[in-house]
């Protein structure tokens, strides 16, 4: 049995995946990227070698690529794919129908457009501001003191979202403050919040065209405030994977598995020869 | 201007026949440019005058023809960037008072004039005057700066620009005729002004020399740029033609510049007729539009020619090169007038490359076998990049051209992320390999 690893190094968070033959997840893995990339890229994929059960010595992963903007950092890995191309092959894998993807991570949020087979017809992305990325969403949660993971729920308790006006992480604490300030609600503001980050997303969506499936990325998909605010807004239903986390490692593995057929397939041609 | 890229080509080999015309573009361009920026800081003890222009539309030739410099402050902006200082000039334009939303080149600009000139490249002199047109929004309010600094004359050449995209008219024309009447009376007070600043009166000889320059120049450039429909194309659009930009402005109506660019065809006729390329392979021919990212010159082509990707065309060597671009010829018989029908014809077309250049770009694609297109908006200049995203959809419609779109700005690198243009670059190439495998395959676009 062949294995082959993806490794994604975002600004936030490392995940590393580990595939089979048959392309399911046998391994995964999520760490806080930190200042030291290469660790975070070595440590993502150590755990996830174990919770796949793999045991290099005797199996090992035939070939690794590493994504994300730590890409390079991988230095264990076999070659580089931009989380783009990845979010876009994982996403398809995951929901054959998909034909946009929004991928909201730490600091990026991106819109892509895809063929059936994964490809990447037109993409867009946040400019050079984390306003309206999952930046934003975390700011907000430690200005008002919500656990990150409690986010979403907090939000969806509110029936009256409060307008938000500006999504600038930097003076999101002031922004926010100061609305609880005028004797908002806490759930309205984090209900206002989520509807400020996803109109920042649809922007980018229309950009490419919304064509459906649209399959919903990257670690902010977990949150389910973000996936209720967005379905409304679209007016149907995106896909969102319980592995949504880990759709650009998945990519990064499905691209790694592609190496490892052609190079059999090459091999094979040569002895036939 | 240490921007030379293309020293050994790509292809066939190099043999000592050749070694002395090919390079010479870059190594000539670099020399004479150096040289004139030596002749600006020497000439205040000449007694000679120097007139801050623009690119679109210098007017170089009226006032060659009084002896007077032309300065770019532009270029002297850009030339901060390249040489990692812009900075420094930027943040004591934005001491002196100018927010950080203004554009780049002008607190440079300023910066350079706090400092009495002191520039990378040697000594600014001081404006006797300024010409400018309407081309940028920016070059009017930028010349009322001189004027309050130093007290000195301004001329604003107002060229109407196109009705609509697409509807130009031309000589015979009612809207045409009066567009040019209106062009040339501004020109007749432009000459006033050349006579009380110089004390020296009009020379419609020294005005045909001129022009007579500018017209081998404007004629060899239409030719530079019809070249770069070979395979493999023979410089790059991108940072070549900023040294051929370069000279295109500095030495405009001069023997000199006249000269260079008769070189420069002959050796990009050259490397065309032997199959030379540039540096690296070419696998991916891309057009570039909107001004280069100076203060990562070389990093940002690098991005693009580490995939093989080749700037083979670039609305910037349309846009600012003075109309050379048009390969616009003037008719000596009549001088001022027909210099007035190419200073409409040119600042029109230059207006027309950023504001409509959908249609420049999609007349490009097949003739020279493009691959993609790159747009690259900037901070500093709306007048620029407004509009690119719609430009970008509309080309993508009419043509399903590959395309990417990358914001930074072409002086202030607190705006430049190297780590999200490279992202961004790297997913444009994987698609367009991707393209080309589905292509090969027989698939449609």
């Amino acid at each position: 049995m062949a294995y082959a690893g993806g490794v994604d190094v975002g600004s936030t968070q490392t995940k590393a995946v580990i595939i089979n033959e048959d392309l399911q997840i046998v391994g995964r893995a999520l760490v806080d990227t930190g200042s030291n990339v290469v660790v975070a890229a070595q440590t993502a994929f150590d755990i996830a070698l174990r919770d796949g059960n793999i045991h290099e010595e005797e199996e090992g992963v035939d070939f690794i690529v590493g994504t994300g903007y730590g890409r390079y950092k991988v230095t264990f890995g076999d070659a580089q794919t931009t989380e783009i191309s990845c979010h876009g092959r994982g996403a398809v894998h995951m929901f054959p129908g998909t034909r946009t993807v929004v991928d909201m991570g730490g600091q990026d949020t991106k819109a892509i457009k895809v063929t059936p087979t994964g490809e990447i017809l037109d993409f867009v992305m946040n400019d050079k501001c984390a306003a309206g990325t999952g930046r934003f969403l975390g700011a907000a949660a430690s200005a008002l003191g919500v656990p990150l993971g409690e986010l979403g729920l907090a939000a969806l308790r509110s029936t009256r979202p409060t307008k938000i006006s500006t999504t600038c992480t930097v003076f999101a604490d002031a922004e926010i403050l100061s609305l609880i300030g005028k004797g908002k609600k806490v759930e309205d503001v984090l209900l206002g919040v989520h509807h400020s980050v996803v109109s920042r997303a649809l922007s980018l969506m229309r950009r490419v065209g919304i064509d459906q499936e649209v399959t919903f990325t990257g670690g902010v998909a977990n949150n389910v405030g973000m996936v209720a605010v967005l379905n409304q807004e679209l007016g149907f239903e995106c896909n969102v994977s319980s592995d949504s986390h880990y759709m650009g490692a998945l990519g990064a593995a499905l691209f790694a598995m592609d190496h490892i057929v052609a190079s059999r397939e090459t091999h094979r041609l040569e002895e036939v020869k | 201007m240490s921007l030379t890229t293309s020293n050994t080509p790509q292809g066939a080999a190099a043999t000592k026949d050749n070694s002395s015309i090919i390079g010479r573009g870059n190594k000539e361009g670099n020399q004479l440019f150096r040289d004139w920026y030596q002749e600006l800081t020497t000439a205040p003890s000449r007694g000679e005058h120097s007139a801050y222009v623009f690119v679109m539309g210098s007017l170089a030739e009226i006032l060659q023809s009084f002896g007077i410099h032309t300065i770019f402050p532009e270029v002297n902006g850009l030339q901060t960037a390249v040489r990692h200082v812009a900075d420094d000039y930027i943040a004591q334009g934005e001491d002196y008072g100018y927010s950080t939303d203004v554009c780049a080149y002008v607190k440079a600009d300023v910066g350079l004039q706090l400092r009495g000139g002191d520039h990378p490249m040697g000594k600014i002199p001081k404006p006797s005057l300024a010409v400018y047109t309407n081309a940028c929004n920016t070059y009017l309010k930028w010349a009322e700066i001189w004027e309050r600094m130093y007290n000195m004359p301004s001329v604003t050449i107002d060229v109407p620009g196109s009705r609509a995209d697409g509807r130009h008219t031309w000589s015979g024309h009612v809207d045409f005729e009066n567009d040019l009447k209106y062009v040339r009376g501004q020109l007749d007070e432009l000459i006033t002004v050349c006579e009380t600043v110089t004390g020296k009166k009009f020379d419609i000889d020294k005005l045909r020399e001129t022009m007579h320059y500018t017209n081998v120049m404007m004629e060899r450039y239409e030719r530079l740029i019809e070249l770069n429909k070979a395979r493999p194309a023979p410089y790059s659009a991108v940072t070549d033609g900023t040294v051929y930009l370069g000279v295109a402005n500095s030495l405009r109506g001069r023997a000199e510049g006249a000269k260079y660019f008769t070189d420069l065809v002959e050796e990009m006729e050259y490397k065309v007729a032997n199959g030379l390329g540039t540096t690296f392979e070419e696998k991916y021919r891309l057009i570039f539009v909107g001004v280069p990212c100076y203060p990562i010159f070389r990093r940002f082509n690098e991005m693009f020619t580490e995939w093989g990707g080749a700037f083979v065309g670039s609305s910037y060597m349309w846009f600012a090169s003075g109309g050379a671009n048009t390969g616009f010829q003037f008719d000596l018989a009549r001088p001022l007038d027909s210099l007035a029908e190419g200073l409409l014809v040119t600042t029109r077309d230059a207006m027309d490359t950023m504001f409509f250049s959908n249609r420049n770009i999609v007349d490009a694609i097949e003739p020279f076998g493009i691959d993609g297109v790159v747009y690259h908006p900037i901070k500093s200049c709306r007048t620029v990049s407004t509009g690119l995203a719609d430009n970008r959809r509309a080309v993508i419609e009419e043509t399903g051209a590959a395309t990417l779109f990358v914001e930074s700005d072409h002086m202030d690198k607190r705006v430049v992320s190297e780590a999200q243009l490279k992202n961004r670059v790297d997913a444009f190439f994987e698609g367009l390999a991707t393209r080309r495998v589905r292509q090969g395959a027989g698939e449609s676009k």
